[in-house]
């Protein structure tokens, strides 16, 4: 699955009136400052990343906020390096997905399951071989971590590329063959621009979701090996075990922070910068925009230093490929021959992988282990299904009526699009000295935690859907006067439809991620849990239980591919044929 | 005053023989049949039309002309080079334009002269001139979301003509305009051609506008559909600039209409109009407004039950491969007749055209179970089963043992339509299923 962007309206809105303030000649040394600064943060942080790993001991976690900077810096290099490796994967398993129809057997559903792997699988089971390919060295910790969030970005971003690339226009895939573009040539003019504006969409929902595994990601706990990293992720950690709700407070604060200077410095250039790879050949009503951008294009000397490198950029000779011509396969009884022994290869070595699973998990688990692991997975099922038709119910009417509102719409559509990017568990020990506080049943009250930070995605893609019914149609149901519920049933709720099960969909995946992470949660050394397919998994995980952790990953898969398959993928069919306007 | 036959020394530009062309699965009955047989020539300082209805393949020939596709069987040879090695002696100009959004008009005009690597100043020099040339100066730097559509086929133009082609493809280049621009367009290609301004000794040139063709080519071929065979080849001897009005010019057009209907009334079997016999006739989704606009048409004065083609298109603004599917289809229900390039209504047609609303239903529905055999297949079936019901799975399955599976829809689609307003069967999308139901 890819996110689809909702809308493009809400771009650089939050300070578009900044625009004009910044003289050409300024916006020169605000760049150059910036860059400088970056270039410092990044050396400093990347010193520290190479440092022994008998230093995470010596210097451990401090809760002094002048630390903070330091460690927003350090947590922010990660997830970018992490967004580098996910590019490159993108775009090299993407392509061969797309052009070779033997690999996109393969990669396709690989990349369709790998997503609906809880990500702190992930670190379980990798955290252990990278820190044997590092021994004694932090590095191999950080690349654990960089690892992991790494798992939370690519794989949508994989599949919005291979979707772009399996729908080029046809006209410009001819007109590309005929002028005899070269497969180097082909990319740089035809296919990154066409995947571009999916490719950032999907690049900032990726974002937005691994700041929910830095907690997770920096602070690694299996079995006995526990390591924290300097980082946000590792502060907020220590500050729950401790019960510092200060720390929680200034750790907030920090992300913030960051997220907004990431969003307004990069992301929202990057969405004005790639509304020109729109395939449509219409102008764009309502353009995005960011002052950021202004600024760059308004820079004169940054330009003129960048040239040269450019120019020298475009001398360098394309890497030719050497064009491997594969004998053609003319006789088709052969070709098929070929695919069938493929698949068949394929299918072997996917029994080998669910044999070797079943061999590993059955050492030490029975049947009975399984049976008890589905019943929790159930009741984590019962609660995402609740969660979402209550956060529906609330934010469906508040959406529709904010969407109704444009001026309304520019304001809030922002600011959920910075909920959905906010990790929501920090807040998560909060509400726990709360529920602790009351004598309050776990097994409810800490439910609700699982949607805190995905139910923005609905509310969001409401809004957007809102504000994208036709004014026709507004306008013909107030002139016969349908009104109340009728006007609910004919007018909103069949146009918002579709974008709400964009929302609902995201929401769901999102949700069960979160449910490892919202099951158990720990403040001021106290354990609290709720029964559920979640918490299994993270007991497991912080009892080194391999066995255990890989049954309830797998389940928890089977559980997310099997909710897709049912009710959503439906869903979004019924809306794509009968709800598209 | 032709140029075309006179004997000259330089070799054939452009050569195809016996090319056939099968899309889908080769073999089995699955593959669909676009061109049979197709020879054509092209020789140095001509232009030459493909003309023919949609289906017919002409636009698949001048891809395989281009090199973008290899047919099926048959030998393709460009200045006398197999035809998917051509890249250098070919340019094409596109239906769609296809232009890339995000490259200015001078980047798209240059995508050529880059991908052959030639270095970036001479690049500039050249797409410049190729600019100024088609009349794009001052253009430059737009994108062409800001072009209107004749400004965007000029930068297609532009596009072609830099790289310098011997032979100029161009595939529908008017039809997505609208018809004052198409008709400047026209023209001013027309008069860089004639005073010898483009760098392109021949132009091959795909289009279904019966003028345009006649506008101008030296020589059309005609492609009958379903499949592509050429039927007729035409020489135009008109002199240049021609005029539309000319009666030399519109004998031209009409004995062109007629030879585009001819293979109807070769054919004494009148379902023929549509490839497949019984079931397996594929039909086209045309609605029954049109339909009955037409009968109507033809009914009223000054037409009075029958009219030429030619001037019944003119009359109601419709190309020819506009027009004919829908005279045909007429044809099949036996509500006129076609001969040569006379249309008739039938004494059905006729009682059809002053008929009320609900007598006008009957009569369709008795015509649709009489003669469109798919209609009358799905009644029964509705009839035999309990719960008058049954699933269109079924009938579409049944279709694709004749024709491909987007015919097998298309043609469902248009039974369905059919059926729907005769009201001998009702069609629900949600379940895919055909009843009997009558909603009163």
């Amino acid at each position: 699955m890819t996110f689809l962007q909702p809308d493009r309206m809400n771009a650089g809105l939050l300070i578009r009136y900044a625009r004009r303030r910044f003289a050409p000649n300024r916006a020169d040394i605000i760049a150059l400052l910036l860059i400088a600064g970056a270039a410092v943060l990044v050396t400093q942080a990347a010193r520290t990343m190479g440092r022994p790993l008998t230093g995470l001991n010596v210097a451990p976690i401090s809760l002094n906020p002048i630390n903070l900077p330091m460690y927003a810096a350090l947590t922010t290099l990660r997830m970018f390096a992490a967004l580098a490796c996910s590019l490159l994967f993108t775009f090299v398993v993407a392509t061969l997905a797309a052009k070779s129809k033997k690999a996109e057997l393969v990669i396709v559903p690989a990349l369709d399951i790998l997503q609906s792997v809880p990500v702190l699988g992930f670190l379980t089971f990798t955290v252990t071989f990278f820190m044997g390919l590092f021994p004694g060295n932090e590095m191999g910790v950080e690349a654990a971590a960089i690892f992991a969030i790494f798992t939370a970005q690519a794989w949508n971003m994989a599949f919005s590329f291979y979707q772009s690339l399996k729908t080029l226009p046809e006209d410009l895939d001819e007109a590309a063959r005929q002028f005899g573009l070269s497969p180097w040539q082909r990319f740089w003019k035809l296919e990154l621009p066409f995947a571009t504006p999916a490719l950032v969409w999907n690049t900032m929902m990726s974002m937005s979701g691994s700041w929910f595994f830095i907690v997770a990601s920096e602070a690694i706990t299996v079995g006995k090996t526990t390591v924290a990293l300097p980082g946000i992720g590792a502060w907020l950690s220590v500050a729950n075990e401790r019960g510092d709700g200060w720390a929680v407070l200034w750790a907030v604060i920090t992300m913030g922070v960051v997220i907004i200077i990431y969003d307004q410095l990069l992301f929202r250039p990057i969405v004005a910068w790639a509304d020109k790879f729109r395939a449509e050949q219409t102008a764009s009503q309502d353009p995005p925009r960011s002052w950021f951008y202004d600024v760059i294009k308004r820079m004169r000397l940054l330009p003129r230093l960048v040239q040269p490198m450019t120019v020298a950029l475009g001398r360098l000779p394309a890497p030719q490929a050497p064009r491997i011509r594969l004998p053609e396969i003319n006789n088709p009884a052969i070709a098929r021959g070929l695919d069938w022994l493929w698949l068949a290869v394929v299918i072997g070595m996917a029994l080998w992988g669910g044999w070797a699973v079943v061999i590993f998990v059955t050492r030490t688990l029975t049947l009975g282990d399984a049976v008890q692991v589905f019943g929790l997975g159930a009741l984590t099922l019962a609660r995402v299904l609740i969660l979402i038709a209550v956060a529906s119910v609330i934010w469906v009417p508040i959406g529709v009526w904010i969407g109704l509102r444009p001026i309304w719409a520019e304001r809030v559509q922002p600011v959920a699009q910075f909920f959905a990017a906010f990790p929501a568990n920090v807040l998560f020990p909060a509400v726990v000295g709360v529920i602790v506080a009351l004598h309050a049943d776990p097994n409810i009250w800490l439910s609700p935690l699982m949607i805190l930070g995905t139910q923005w995605y609905i509310l969001f893609n409401v809004i957007a859907g809102a504000a994208a019914i036709p004014n026709d149609l507004k306008e013909a149901a107030s002139m016969f006067h349908v009104r109340s519920w009728q006007w609910w049933r004919t007018v909103a709720l069949p146009s918002i439809f579709p974008y709400y099960i964009t929302g609902a969909l995201t929401a769901s995946g999102g949700s069960w991620n979160a449910s490892i992470v919202a099951e158990v949660v720990t403040w001021r050394h106290q354990n609290i849990e709720a029964a559920g397919l979640g918490s299994y998994i993270a007991d497991a995980t912080s009892a080194g239980d391999y066995p255990k952790v890989a049954l309830g990953i797998a389940v928890m898969s089977i559980f997310v591919i099997l909710l897709n398959r049912t009710l959503w993928r439906p869903l979004y069919g019924f809306a794509a044929r009968r709800l598209h306007l | 005053m032709s140029t075309t036959f006179a004997p000259t020394a330089d070799a054939n530009l452009v050569e195809v023989r016996n090319v056939k062309h099968v899309y889908g699965k080769g073999g089995g009955g699955a593959g669909l049949l676009v061109l049979e047989d197709v020879d054509l020539t092209l020789r140095p300082n001509e232009i030459v039309g493909l003309l023919g209805r949609s289906g017919s393949g002409k636009s698949t020939l001048l891809r395989a002309i281009s090199g973008l596709i290899r047919p099926t069987s048959g030998t393709v040879l460009v200045q006398d080079m197999p035809g998917d090695d051509t890249a250098h002696g070919v340019a094409m100009v596109f239906q769609s334009f296809a232009l890339f959004p995000w490259l200015t008009v001078l980047q798209n005009v240059e995508l050529g002269l880059e991908a052959r690597g030639v270095p970036a100043d001479e690049r500039r020099t050249r797409a410049l001139a190729a600019i100024d040339l088609i009349g794009l100066d001052g253009f430059e730097n737009a994108y062409p979301k800001e072009l209107s559509g004749g400004m965007r086929q000029r930068v297609g133009l532009a596009r072609a003509l830099v790289v310098q082609p011997s032979i100029l493809l161009m595939d529908e280049p008017f039809s997505a305009l609208d018809v004052l621009t198409a008709e400047t367009l026209r023209t001013d290609l027309l008069d860089l051609w004639v005073e010898g301004r483009m760098p392109i000794r021949s132009i091959l040139m795909v289009t279904h506008n019966i003028e345009e063709a006649v506008l101008m080519c030296d020589r059309i071929l005609v492609f009958s559909s379903n499949p592509g065979r050429v039927i007729a080849e035409i020489k135009v001897d008109l002199p240049q600039p021609r005029k539309r009005l000319d009666p030399a010019f519109r004998a031209l057009v009409d004995d062109i209409y007629a030879r585009m209907t001819a293979r109807t009334a070769a054919q004494p079997v009148r379902d023929g109009a549509f490839p497949g016999l019984g079931l397996g006739m594929a039909l086209p989704i045309i609605s029954t407004n049109t339909l009955a606009g037409m009968i109507e048409a033809l009914a009223a004065a000054p037409n009075d039950g029958k009219a030429e083609l030619p001037v019944l298109a003119s009359e109601l603004m419709l190309e020819a491969d506009e027009l004919l599917p829908i005279a045909e289809t007429l044809q099949l229900m036996r509500f006129a007749e076609i001969e040569g390039r006379m249309i008739r209504l039938t004494p059905v047609g006729r009682r059809y055209a002053v008929a009320e609303v609900d007598a006008r239903k009957q009569l369709f529905a008795q015509q649709l179970l009489a003669y469109v055999p798919l209609a009358a297949h799905i009644r029964r079936v509705l009839d035999d089963r309990a719960s008058r019901q049954a699933p269109a799975r079924r009938f579409r399955d049944e279709l694709e043992d004749f024709m491909s599976e987007d015919y097998a829809e298309e043609t469902l689609d248009a039974v369905i339509t059919w059926g729907r307003y005769a009201e001998v069967f009702a069609f629900h999308e949600d379940a895919d299923r055909f009843s009997l139901e009558d909603p009163g």
